[in-house]
């Protein structure tokens, strides 16, 4: 990798031994993709996904502190995944002993640490930084050294930044130098589609089964996907935008999908249209049956699969605005057509903190805690990570959800009618 | 017998047993659990890989394609590393990809006692070969035998 002279003296060790092992980390980082430079990290903020204090994660806190100590630490304040804790999730005693004495002990230490490294604000956990109420949102074309796989290929997809699947730590590491090595989806070829998707489905295809069906076939590829604006539209708009977060959340977490295109949508989509296909791209279609399919060989893990729900989790990734209120509407209407006044199975409706505060200066609020729907900004994966939780049916709309825990997936619909009139699911 | 050339990613020598997956390797997936609740074997816990799920990782030879899912990926590889609990060398068969990779380097940088030997471009036939219990053997030029 040919290196800046300043990028060079950093490595050399100018800055300190602790800087040159980070840049020594970018450069060996880049050499696996056959990266030729650095280039700036450009975007205002960065995100991480580490935002848990969990106890065995030791190595990564030691780590922090050699980073903090040494004073390497970034110009660029970031945000972070969602929290794992949060008193408005339901937890019984035994969960909670094991929430805080056993997992999430290190969560106030971690937190310390992140607002030493330039955590935005005490409240910027989430991982759809992107949207308005958060703050965090690329322009088109900005360099981001950000990690989280479903906000980076929605910054990618939809905001039309350009960010590598970066991990964790490593996010970190390029915001800190202000360079990530130039490779892959940093790149206009990285960013070109090795695979047409052609979705030919008699409906609207449900966001996240049809994003698990793609990530599943194309892995680490990027999709152009033909067919789907038919029904989310031309625009980028509030709805469509919502969609393709679902959509790409689940893309990125049953797959590792990072960058796709949806025609006549997504902005590179929009000004480049089939200039974006590779000359040999392959063809994956995707109508009703293989959907069907694809659901079908989801596995149940729960111990006794037709029992009865005991929690519903909405929300991986945390909703938006919009979302809420049209899932309020939507469980109103639900609770009515069934004849009852709450919801049946404790639901959990998860968004961003800033989010939630904006959510509650609307009606919707008030109307949403009267059908006895809680609202939290906990990740639902890391609270399903306690063993305890994880032995309770819990049912979610989330594909990345699924893939992670022993929560089970049903349809946005199914998940309605689940909560709003109850009984065995088999 | 068969060898097979790939690049080097980390470098080192390691001999052991393999373990072989032919779906992308969910790093979150298949070893937070273990690490989180002591199981020094680091059982793989992702349900939907049928290839590994409940097989022990640490100490063998992991195969696979490549790795998927959550970009926690590389730190949970790191930790595994430091916990000492990190397969003995990884292969893949394809082009490493970004959350491996990151996994990999930063046990190689920031560790000292730590070695986790990878290579990777071994190519379909590679996996196509190797199966579950055979012995593998990696030089430090990327080379790796299998028998």
């Amino acid at each position: 990798m040919k290196l800046t002279e300043q990028q060079q003296a950093i490595l050399d060790g100018e800055k300190g031994e602790v800087m040159a092992k980070v840049m020594k980390t970018l450069v060996m980082y880049g050499e696996a993709f056959g990266a030729e430079a650095m280039v700036p990290v450009t975007s205002k903020y960065n995100h991480l996904v580490t935002s848990f204090g969990l106890g065995v994660i030791a190595p990564v806190y030691d780590l922090m502190e050699k980073l903090i100590e040494a004073g390497a630490v970034s110009s660029q304040q970031f945000s972070a995944d969602p929290r794992p804790l949060d008193g408005n999730a339901p937890a019984n005693f035994l969960q909670n002993l094991v929430f805080n004495k056993f997992m999430y002990n290190k969560q106030e230490f971690y937190e310390g640490q992140l607002e030493k490294l330039g955590l935005m604000d005490k409240n910027a956990f989430t991982c759809a930084c992107y949207m308005d109420e958060v703050g965090n949102k690329p322009e088109k074309g900005d360099v981001l050294s950000w990690s989280e796989s479903s906000a980076v290929v929605y910054a990618n997809s939809v905001l039309g930044a350009r960010c590598n699947r970066n991990s964790g730590i490593m996010d970190l590491m390029g915001s800190i130098v202000g360079y990530v090595p130039y490779f892959g989806l940093l790149t206009d070829e990285g960013r070109k589609a090795t695979w047409i998707v052609k979705v030919k489905t008699t409906k609207k295809p449900e966001a996240q089964l049809l994003g698990s069906a793609v990530g599943m076939k194309v892995m680490e590829d990027v999709p152009y996907i033909v067919g789907l604006d038919k029904w989310i539209g031309s625009e980028l708009n509030d709805s469509a935008c919502t969609y393709l977060k679902d959509f790409g959340a689940a893309t990125a977490s049953n797959g590792a999908v990072g960058l796709y295109h949806v025609e006549n949508l997504t902005p590179e989509a929009k000004e480049q249209g089939e200039a974006l296909v590779a000359e040999d791209a392959k063809v994956y279609v995707v109508d009703d049956a293989e959907l069907a399919r694809v659901k079908a060989g989801y596995p149940i893990m729960w111990k006794k699969p037709n029992t009865k729900p005991k929690l519903c989790f909405v929300g991986c990734p945390h909703m938006s605005l919009q979302q809420l209120k049209d899932w309020t509407d939507k469980v109103e209407a639900r609770l009515q057509k069934y004849g009852n006044k709450k919801v049946l199975i404790p639901t959990v409706f998860t968004a961003a903190p800033g989010v939630l505060q904006e959510f509650e200066k609307t009606d919707y609020a008030k109307r949403l805690r009267a059908t006895g729907v809680i609202t939290s900004y906990i990740c639902p994966l890391m609270y399903m990570n306690n063993p305890l939780c994880a032995k309770m049916p819990v049912v979610t709309s989330s594909n990345k959800l699924r893939t992670y825990t022993t929560a089970r997936y049903f349809t946005d619909n199914e998940i309605l009618t689940l909560i709003t009139r109850g009984g065995r699911k088999s | 017998m068969r060898e097979f050339k790939g690049r080097v990613v980390t470098p080192g020598t390691a001999k052991a047993e393999a373990v072989v997956t032919h779906n992308g390797f969910n790093t979150l997936a298949s070893l937070q659990k273990s690490l989180q609740f002591g199981d020094k074997t680091a059982k793989c816990t992702d349900q939907n890989n049928p290839d590994l799920y409940g097989k022990p990782l640490a100490g063998y030879a992991l195969c696979l394609p490549q790795t998927i899912g959550s970009t926690t990926g590389g730190m949970v590889l790191y930790c595994a590393c430091a916990m000492k609990r990190q397969p003995a060398c990884m292969l893949f068969a394809n082009q490493i990809d970004s959350l491996a990779a990151a996994g990999a380097i930063l046990a190689e940088v920031w560790l000292d006692d730590v070695t986790m030997p990878v290579v990777d471009c071994l190519g379909d036939e590679f996996l196509d070969y190797v199966k579950d219990g055979m012995m593998i053997t990696i030089g430090e030029d990327g080379m790796v035998k299998v028998e």
